[in-house]
């Protein structure tokens, strides 16, 4: 079926098992999902609920078992270009024998069409968006872990992509480092007009961070609540986290993760 | 005044402290190696003095070292190494551009490495030797014969180690890659091959070695000049002192060879050293 609408990407009864001992495991049982262009949307889900698998469906890392994904008319077969995705593992995701400055210029230079002038400049504007001016020539893993997960934002946006796919991206650092990210993409979200599709399994993240929340059951992922979040646009990680409107959506999406898991009833929360 | 008499003493005792320690240390380090190489010689001198050996067979060090300079500033010894090390580095380095593609091609293809796999546990066994009479039958007893047994030896450590190497690229390195649009060849040189470098590096110290222990023997077999068929028939003239000093050479070439690679090993591999470390 084609997209309709004005989503940018569209999920369409998206279905992932993979084979297992003793038969199949489902991570996805049935997904739509439509994301707006320019929304911040936070996928959040307890750990093997399938989150990351919808992720990396949507990323064409994953083949799906049935259904489709389509990115503005286009269905979803391989990575997309203008699609980029950012890893939890950092690390493991920079390429250690490249510098910070080559790390980032990596996607400009499988462009093919930009210019070598162009590709310096750029690489040069994207590491002082995130603030590593002046360690341009380092190793990542000569910088901390806050640093390195930067390096990787910049080497995803160098490219300009329509939208960015982050899997678990702070949930490896310290919890300062990770406030400090956050205000990060928060700026870089509403700078550049980008849509973000964010994984995580922090509601207190996904609420602070986003324009809409999409919690998953416990698996076989289904989508057990979709709100969208009306919390001013300018946000603080103090006022903000105080407003009412925030703690009654955090409780919303902990009420339902909890009845999920059967610690409590979604009545008595 | 008294300011910096206090200050400063704690700093001297800090070196003389230092200065003992590394003193005490130096049972530690390499020179206490070199200083037993010094005593295995000095003992050789002494037996060889006393003819405790047949002293045709057993000359001194002290003769064998001053041959040895002699066959140097005459350039008899540089005229035998350089056919040698022309062999030695030409067969070394197709031995390496095979090894590292058939390697690559074997990790990245799965078709090549159902193709080649048996093959190449059927032929990696055979000690080289085994083959340089069939290799007389077909090539001769000219260079190419002796390069492509050397190229032929040393292509296996390389060809292996490159192949566990791709097989052992972190799938996060990959995926990302593909995120930006990167696939096919250009995923093979911009991040297989790096990534897998240290494997292929491994693989080409094993080989240096090997290429060097296939020179001397096919030279020792077949050839008329080089370092192997200097050693044989100064054996065969009794020539004693000559052949030693051709030893003595092949030992100084193995260990400049071997600091040579080292230290390019140590330069191309930095980030290597500086990445796993960080990752403990």
């Amino acid at each position: 079926m084609p997209p309709s609408g004005r989503a940018v990407l569209r999920v369409c009864n998206l279905h992932k098992s993979y084979a297992a001992a003793g038969g199949a495991t489902v991570a996805l049982n049935g997904i739509d999902l439509e994301i707006e262009p320019g929304s911040f949307v936070s996928i959040i889900g307890p750990s093997g609920c399938g989150k990351s698998t919808l992720l990396q469906t949507v990323a064409g890392l994953v083949t799906p078992s049935s259904g489709d994904v389509f990115f503005g008319t286009t269905r979803v077969q391989e990575p997309p270009r203008d699609v980029v995705y950012v890893f939890q593992q950092y690390t493991r995701s920079l390429f250690p024998w490249k510098t910070v400055e080559r790390n980032v210029a990596f996607g400009l230079e499988n462009k093919g069409t930009i210019s070598r002038h162009e590709i310096a400049a750029r690489t040069r504007e994207m590491i002082g968006l995130v603030k590593l001016t002046g360690f341009e020539r380092h190793y990542p893993w000569q910088l901390s872990g806050g640093m390195q997960q930067r390096v990787a934002i910049a080497r995803a946006l160098a490219c300009r992509p329509a939208v960015l796919l982050m899997d678990e991206p702070f949930s490896a650092v310290d919890a300062l480092t990770r406030a400090g990210l956050q205000e990060l993409l928060r700026s870089l979200w509403r700078e550049l007009g980008l849509t973000v599709v964010f994984v995580t399994h922090d509601v207190d993240e996904g609420v602070y961070l986003s324009s809409r929340v999409v919690a998953l059951t416990r698996a076989p992922g289904t989508i057990a609540i979709d709100i969208p979040i009306e919390l001013p646009a300018s946000r603080d990680q103090i006022a903000t986290r105080a407003l009412p409107a925030y703690l009654d959506y955090r409780a919303r999406l902990l009420a339902q993760l909890f009845a999920d898991d059967g610690l409590k009833s979604a009545e008595a929360a | 005044m008294t300011d910096i008499v206090h200050s400063d003493a704690p700093a001297v005792a800090a070196s003389r402290a230092k200065r003992s320690a590394s003193s005490g240390r130096l049972w530690n380090t390499r020179v206490i190696g070199v200083a037993f190489i010094g005593l295995l010689l000095v003992m050789w001198e002494i037996a060889a003095a006393n003819a405790i050996f047949p002293p045709m067979s057993f000359p001194r060090i002290s003769a064998i070292l001053a041959t040895w300079w002699q066959l140097v500033i005459s350039g008899e010894l540089l005229a035998e190494l350089l056919p040698s090390l022309w062999r030695m580095f030409a067969g070394y380095f197709i031995g390496v551009a095979l090894g590292v593609g058939i390697g690559l091609l074997m990790g990245y293809v799965r078709f090549f490495y159902n193709l080649l796999e048996p093959i190449t546990e059927v032929l990696r066994p055979i000690p080289s030797p085994a083959y340089l009479p069939i290799m007389i039958l077909f090539l001769g007893i000219d260079d190419e014969m002796k390069i492509f047994m050397i190229a032929f030896a040393s292509m296996f450590p390389v060809l292996l180690n490159t192949y566990s190497g791709v097989r052992s690229v972190d799938p996060i390195q990959l995926q990302t890659a593909r995120t930006f649009g990167v696939s096919g060849r250009k995923l093979l040189v911009q991040i297989v091959l790096p990534a897998s470098s240290p494997f292929i590096f491994t693989g080409m110290r094993i080989s240096l070695a090997v290429a060097l222990i296939v020179m001397v023997i096919s030279e020792m077999v077949a050839a008329s000049n080089g370092i192997g068929y200097f050693i044989l028939s100064a054996q065969r003239g009794f020539k004693i002192r000559d052949m030693f000093a051709g030893v003595l050479t092949l030992a100084l070439l193995g260990y400049i060879l071997n600091r040579l690679f080292l230290l390019i090993e140590n330069r191309v591999l930095a980030w290597h050293y500086g990445y796993t470390q960080q990752r403990g």
